[in-house]
């Protein structure tokens, strides 16, 4: 008998994916799948179409040719109204900059899918106040994110993203904006809490460094997918594998 | 870098004399440092010795070794092991990347897929190093950081050398 494990499709899969703006063809025939709680980085130089890619995984761009599945089902043939209601329940999403309301607070920020997604008030509050915590940031909550340091925003966004208990965790370039140190802290709390919760995350960068925290690396030039770096057989026993130990003393380091 | 194993790549394109591949070994990968004739013929001798290159009679003619030195398969076998194999990835070992990436050239043999190799082993590596940050002790993570960096500079030319892969296929096939 197969255990769930094996049995289970992969969380994310692009089956000849084309993505053109225009004349200019940005992602050519891109067939991957993700693992659900794997954590894959997609590297490429700036204009390669990685980006192009997670906006097409996340059903944020209807792609030319291809298909999108999350989960097993189709993303292509659903109506914008049901993708976009799997991308506020299914999916959180971490971005260079812009994703937070400025004039609200942290918790305020954290709650607000939460709110949307129709959690009880009280609720969302004290979940918020619980990631804001774990991010190392719970002393923040009141504070608007307009007033915070770029370290704290991204991780008020990670918190954001986390706190929805996502399948696939979306983020580009979530450390761009951010000094090595900074940068690393956020990498380090991100990666260890969704495996933790056992969340599937996709991070777009042009960093190795960044990259190289995640179990797969794959590559993105000119619009082609090169298939980059197996999993090892060490990354391949941390997917799904929830390391609390890990991700809690990263959350400690980074206090 | 590795000279048997670059002047066996030499040889591989054709059957040639000490002093040719002499000369061809300065012209592209001596830097400004000349390859001693004595290291040479002594190398050509151990090549000849391990079956890697076979050497022709001695012809008429100036110079210390007018033979001619021919690969063997056994010794085409060896440069294309050696060229597919990414390299350990260590700081520092742009030399022997830079040698391997000519001579893949030179040869016609797919450099592009040699360097894809490449840079997935040091992305493994790098990841190995960021598990050891992650878990480890501080001055461990200081140690890792100094790799890292390296490593990530390394990556820099990998990227670099891949987009410019056609026009230095150009410049080594002009020289």
């Amino acid at each position: 008998m197969n255990s769930p494990a094996v049995t289970r499709g992969p969380m994310i899969e692009t089956r000849h994916v084309a993505k053109n703006f225009g004349q200019t063809s940005a992602l050519r025939d891109a067939s991957l799948c993700v693992a659900q709680g794997e954590i894959l980085a997609v590297m490429g130089p700036s204009g390669s179409g990685k980006s192009t890619l997670l906006h097409s995984m996340a059903g944020i761009y209807t792609p030319d040719q291809g298909e999108v599945l999350f989960d097993g089902q189709l993303l292509n043939t659903m109506t914008e109204a049901d993708r976009t209601k799997l991308r506020r329940t299914a999916f959180g999403f971490v971005f260079q900059f812009g994703q937070l309301v400025p004039e609200l607070t942290a918790a305020d920020n954290v709650a607000l899918p939460l709110l949307l997604n129709r959690t009880k008030r009280k609720v969302a509050y004290k979940t918020a106040d619980t990631w804001l915590d774990r991010l190392g940031i719970g002393d923040k909550g009141d504070r608007r994110t307009g007033e915070l340091s770029g370290g704290e925003a991204q991780r008020v966004a990670v918190a954001r993203a986390l706190a929805l208990a996502p399948k696939v965790i979306f983020a580009d370039e979530p450390t761009g904006s951010l000094d090595s140190l900074t940068g690393e802290k956020v990498m380090d709390l991100m990666t260890g809490l969704a495996r933790e919760q056992g969340s599937t995350v996709v991070i777009v960068t042009h960093d190795a460094r960044v990259a190289a925290y995640a179990d797969r690396v794959v590559m993105v030039r000119d619009g082609l997918l090169t298939p980059g770096d197996r999993p090892s057989s060490s990354s391949q026993g941390r997917h799904g594998a929830p390391a609390p130990a890990a991700a809690a003393s990263a959350a400690k380091g980074a206090n | 870098m590795s000279v048997p194993l670059t002047l066996l790549g030499l040889l591989e394109r054709e059957p040639s004399h000490g002093y040719d591949l002499k000369r061809d070994y300065d012209a592209f990968f001596g830097r400004g440092k000349q390859l001693p004739f004595g290291q040479v013929y002594a190398t050509l001798g151990r090549l000849a010795r391990d079956g890697q290159v076979t050497a022709g009679g001695a012809e008429p003619g100036d110079g210390p070794d007018r033979k001619r030195y021919a690969i063997t398969d056994s010794g085409r076998h060896v440069v294309d092991t050696w060229l597919a194999d990414p390299v350990e990835p260590e700081p520092h070992l742009q030399t022997v990347l830079f040698a391997k990436v000519t001579l893949a050239l030179m040869l016609g043999k797919p450099a592009a897929a040699y360097l894809d190799t490449q840079r997935a082993a040091h992305i493994r590596r790098m990841q190995e190093l960021t598990e050891i940050k992650r878990t480890g002790p501080l001055v461990d993570t200081l140690l890792a950081d100094h790799a890292l960096f390296h490593l990530e500079a390394d990556l820099r030319w990998i990227d670099l050398t891949s987009a410019r892969l056609a026009d230095l296929a150009e410049a080594v096939r002009n020289r």
